[in-house]
């Protein structure tokens, strides 16, 4: 793992550093701070392997590391965020080898909206089916879109959408330009919004649907 | 703002989900936001856009399982 990848970012947080600390305040710290974020943890690892175990795995590996570095932690307000980049860097770190995937993946067409198929004349004469969509849309729906992706998109999605991280910051743990993050990201997007619509064609959640051909531009 | 500095619908969907992420510079940014409070159509999609994240970040967290909250247990244990 890239070690600046571990400093504590001096962007997030009060200004003001926290006072010296013994080591068992440290182990309270840091247990207390890894029961709250448990959920988050897993949760994310999750939808970046896709895989109990795995994701087990790696939660487990991210607070193995992030004890080890800690003392590099400037800031503990940054906590939240820099074990968050953490996971995020070691899953990155497995996912460099998979790099057929990545390019064929890239060579995906981009450009489907979900807004755009939803904000149809004729679908609007019924009220709001932009709204009425997100209201109807199960987690079990986007858990399913979300999970379709390729790891490449679907790791930067995870990444920007769920984390919060810049395309600057992922760029960094992917070691790849900024470039090539928002092509993923463009793309990964597009391929979300296709599989949530024609989730959405197949459940009946939207009325007077375009048929399945016109849904692939 | 002058009719030059205006943007039209079609480079604020170009630009909408970069907006979003909060990576443009600020003079872009602005230019953005004072379409979407003129444009009742790119308000709507800025305002689906964000609900549809809003529901994805709902999927970032998930209760772990019982076997993973006793290896972390371990884990903690030993430092």
């Amino acid at each position: 793992m890239e070690q600046g990848s571990l400093r504590s970012s001096r962007q997030c947080g009060r200004s003001g550093r926290e006072p010296p600390v013994c080591a068992t305040d440290n182990r309270t710290f840091f247990a207390l701070r890894i029961e709250e974020l448990a959920d988050r943890l897993y949760g994310v690892a999750l939808r970046f392997t896709r895989n109990r175990a795995a994701a087990e795995d790696l939660v487990s590996e991210t607070v193995v590391k992030a004890w080890a570095h800690l003392p590099q932690l400037e800031d503990r307000t940054c906590f939240e965020k820099w074990i968050f980049r953490i996971l995020a860097n070691t899953f990155f770190s497995q996912c460099r080898h998979r790099r057929e995937e990545t390019l064929a993946a890239e060579e995906d067409e981009d450009g489907f909206s979900l807004f755009d198929r939803l904000h149809q004349p004729f679908l609007l004469w019924w009220g709001n089916p932009e709204q009425e969509l997100i209201n109807k849309l199960l987690c079990e729906d986007l858990d399913r879109a979300l999970g379709a992706l390729p790891d490449c998109y679907r790791a930067v999605v995870v990444s920007v959408d769920l984390l919060g991280h810049s395309y600057a910051e992922v760029a960094g743990m992917l070691g790849v330009p900024v470039g090539t993050v928002r092509s993923r990201l463009n793309r990964a997007r597009s391929q979300l919004q296709r599989a949530l619509w024609q989730q959405a064609q197949a459940a009946g959640l939207v009325r007077g649907s375009l048929d399945e051909g016109d849904a692939h531009d | 703002m002058t009719e030059q500095e205006r943007i039209h619908c079609d480079e604020v969907v170009a630009s909408l989900l970069e907006y979003l992420d909060g990576e443009l510079d600020d003079a872009r940014r602005a230019r953005i936001e004072d379409h979407l409070a003129e444009c009742r159509g790119c308000f709507s999609r800025a305002e689906f856009e964000r609900a549809l994240r809003r529901r994805l970040q709902a999927l970032a967290t998930e209760p772990p399982p019982d076997s993973l909250k006793r290896r972390l247990k371990a884990i903690l244990d030993e430092f």
